[in-house]
């Protein structure tokens, strides 16, 4: 079979000494980096990039994957810890993941990640080795039309994300749209929103916002909490997830592993919509849904999975069609010209060598990550005996010049300080922040789909329901609505009637 | 007015979001609207703002009918305004002090947000994260940033 001659070629490549070796200082180097607050993996393979020019161009792709996947994994480590997620996917799983931390499960959020990754990760490289020709294809029928409806699903599902009233989680989703429209416009270069400060035109950078709405915020938060309760459990109950939680992380995980490798594939945000969409499918088919948001290990081992799958997944169309699907694959494109290699479909035929040996390589950093985790995971959890007196200084420390080393741009640091206090004046006003979140990131393809898709019917809307995978999409977007506002609407009711049984 | 107090919450939330996104949207005004078929870049952010006003009244109203009620707590001055001076500190200064001063500024204040830590901490506080970032971000991870900037005459 001509798969499992691929598959043979891919393992000599990656079995090779200096690949796995190259593949184990991916994954260490990109965990380390990925673990300190505010870097996610876009910004360790920008740190790290340069390290790669001298390697053969295989050595150099995989050790950049293992940086990328190892970083992912760092980012949830710290999204767990600390709240600070340093890339949108994370950001839900600091929701449930923090949450677990603070009552003493840190442990075990953190062992439900690094399963959850693993088995999404080896999941998902046998999708890339089976199916990427034909998922790109599918991929390449998306147009702008389908994009905006898949965008909109994806935004109106995000309002389970957030504990609280759903009107307020669609006012920060669309807050979040508003702030993503900050910047140059793609269309006519007019600068919108900027007040004249040139630093603005390329819009506000996503990590000031997760950074400032998550990590300052929440230092915000804890200081306040610090005068009246204290609400850090300093106590740690087990390290490793009990027979009921592997019990309750099981389902979660292969659903999140199907959605993930799915969603990677769309060029855009697919690992982001991969995470969100996964948490508000656990919450939805959970029987104890008032568990999401106070340390719902479904919500950790779902998203978390999703987002492997769909880091590992989002390969394809890089590999396949020469389309980035995120920042970071972006990244990739720049590290396989500067090796003079063109991404496209030809990589399959003419380096068949560096596409297998790379799918393969995948697998083996997987199993690189969660036989270095897992041991670390005491060690990570150590890091919450840090007095806090230390701690949030360190975070600010690490996160403004984190953030500052993405572009060497002040604004990124002024605008931590901005969204620390929005963030932290909403969260007091019963607004979650997580949905703004996604809002901020989508908001730019939502904008350019749509006006794409107005331009390609000359501007009549019902393009949208017209094209059937579309109108699908849309279809569910509503049912998604209506399912989120039916019950607050029933509640609301409820809560009338005993109003009026007070009287 | 137990039903203002009830709903002091979703009143002060659904104002902000009012108050954005009218600013959103006059702000648009200032750009070329367009139409459907040709949309300018004030048509969207218009759009959105005006939504986002709609949403931010129906906060308010919903605030009316089942306001959740919980005390909202005083705000921690001393926090808020410490914090982000100190970011704010590091982004003015990272240029011209260099890594060290900058960092050590940020960290001295950021430490000093918390009302329980003296003096004599923050500045031992500070000046071991200054170090520690130092070693982390410009000696391990090649971070181009002079440790000592224009503004200090050596």
């Amino acid at each position: 079979m001509e798969l499992f001659d691929n598959l043979g070629l891919g393992i000599e490549t990656a079995v090779r000494i200096e690949n796995l070796l190259y593949c184990l200082i991916g994954v260490v180097l990109g965990t380390a980096v990925g673990v300190l607050p505010g870097i996610g993996p876009t910004a360790t393979i920008a740190l790290l990039l340069p390290i790669t020019f001298n390697f053969q161009p295989v050595s150099a792709l995989i050790m950049l994957a293992g940086i990328y996947y190892g970083a992912q994994y760092g980012g949830s480590t710290t999204a767990i810890l600390i709240n600070l997620p340093g890339e949108s996917s994370a950001a839900v799983t600091a929701i449930d993941g923090h949450e677990m931390a603070r009552k003493g499960r840190a442990g075990v959020a953190l062992a439900t990640a690094a399963i959850g990754s693993f088995i999404a990760g080896s999941v998902a490289t046998v999708v890339i080795a089976l199916f990427a020709p034909p998922l790109a294809a599918v991929a390449l029928t998306f147009g702008s039309p389908e994009f905006f409806s898949l965008v909109v699903l994806g935004l109106i599902a995000s309002i389970a994300l957030a504990r609280g009233s759903t009107v307020k989680a669609l006012a920060m989703i669309v807050l979040g749209l508003l702030l993503g429209t900050v910047g140059q416009d793609t269309y006519t270069a007019t600068p919108r929103f900027v007040f004249g400060i040139r630093e603005l035109y390329s819009g506000i950078n996503f990590v000031s916002v997760a950074v400032g709405m998550f990590g300052v915020a929440e230092i915000l938060r804890n200081l306040e909490d610090e005068r009246t309760r204290k609400l850090i459990t300093h106590k740690i109950a087990g390290l490793w997830p009990t027979r009921d939680d592997f019990r309750r992380m099981a389902a979660p995980i292969a659903r999140g592993t199907a959605l993930g490798s799915a969603l990677g594939v769309l060029p855009g945000a697919g690992h982001v919509l991969a995470s969100f969409g996964s948490y508000s499918m656990e919450k939805r088919l959970s029987r104890r849904k008032q568990e999401f948001g106070h340390g719902a290990i479904e919500g950790v081992a779902g998203p978390e999975s999703a987002n492997n799958a769909a880091a590992q997944t989002s390969f394809i169309p890089l590999l396949t069609l020469g389309l980035p699907a995120s920042p970071v694959m972006a990244l990739m494109v720049g590290a396989l010209i500067i090796h003079g290699i063109t991404p496209g479909p030809n990589i399959i035929n003419d380096e068949p060598a560096l596409f297998w040996g790379l799918i393969v390589s995948m697998w083996i950093g997987n199993f690189f990550l969660v036989m270095l985790n897992l041991p670390l995971i005491g060690i990570w959890v150590k890091m919450l005996t840090i007095p806090y007196k230390i701690l949030f200084p360190v975070i600010i420390a690490f996160a403004s010049i984190g953030t500052f080393s993405l572009g060497l741009n002040a604004w990124d640091v002024f605008m931590i300080a901005f969204f620390g206090v929005l963030g932290y004046v909403l969260i007091k006003l019963g607004c979650e922040p997580a949905p703004l979140l996604l809002g901020f990131v989508l908001g730019p393809l939502l904008e350019d789909h749509l006006r794409r898709s107005l331009i390609i019917s000359r501007g009549d809307l019902a393009i949208f329901v017209e094209r059937p995978v579309s109108a699908v999409l849309l279809a569910l977007a509503v049912v998604a609505l209506a399912l989120a506002v039916l019950p607050a609407i029933r509640k609301k009711r409820e809560v009338v009637f005993a109003d009026e049984d007070d009287l | 007015m137990p039903a203002v107090r009830r709903a002091l919450k979703d009143i002060l939330a659904g104002t902000l979001f009012i108050g954005l996104g009218l600013a959103f949207a006059l702000g648009a005004l200032a750009y070329s609207i367009g139409t459907p078929l040709r949309m300018g870049p004030g048509y969207v952010p218009l759009v959105l703002g005006g939504l986002l006003a709609v949403l931010g009244v129906a906060v308010i109203v919903k605030g009316f009918i089942a306001g959740e009620g919980e005390e909202i707590g005083g705000l921690d001055w001393r926090a808020l305004i410490l914090v982000s001076a100190g970011i704010l500190f590091f982004g003015i200064t990272v240029r011209g002090l260099g890594a060290v001063g900058a960092l050590f500024g940020a960290t001295l204040l950021a430490a000093l947000a918390r009302s329980q830590t003296s003096w004599q901490q923050a500045l031992v506080i500070a000046a071991g994260i200054t170090a520690l970032s130092v070693v982390i971000f410009i000696f391990a991870l090649q971070l181009r940033l002079p440790l000592v900037g224009p503004w200090i005459p050596v």
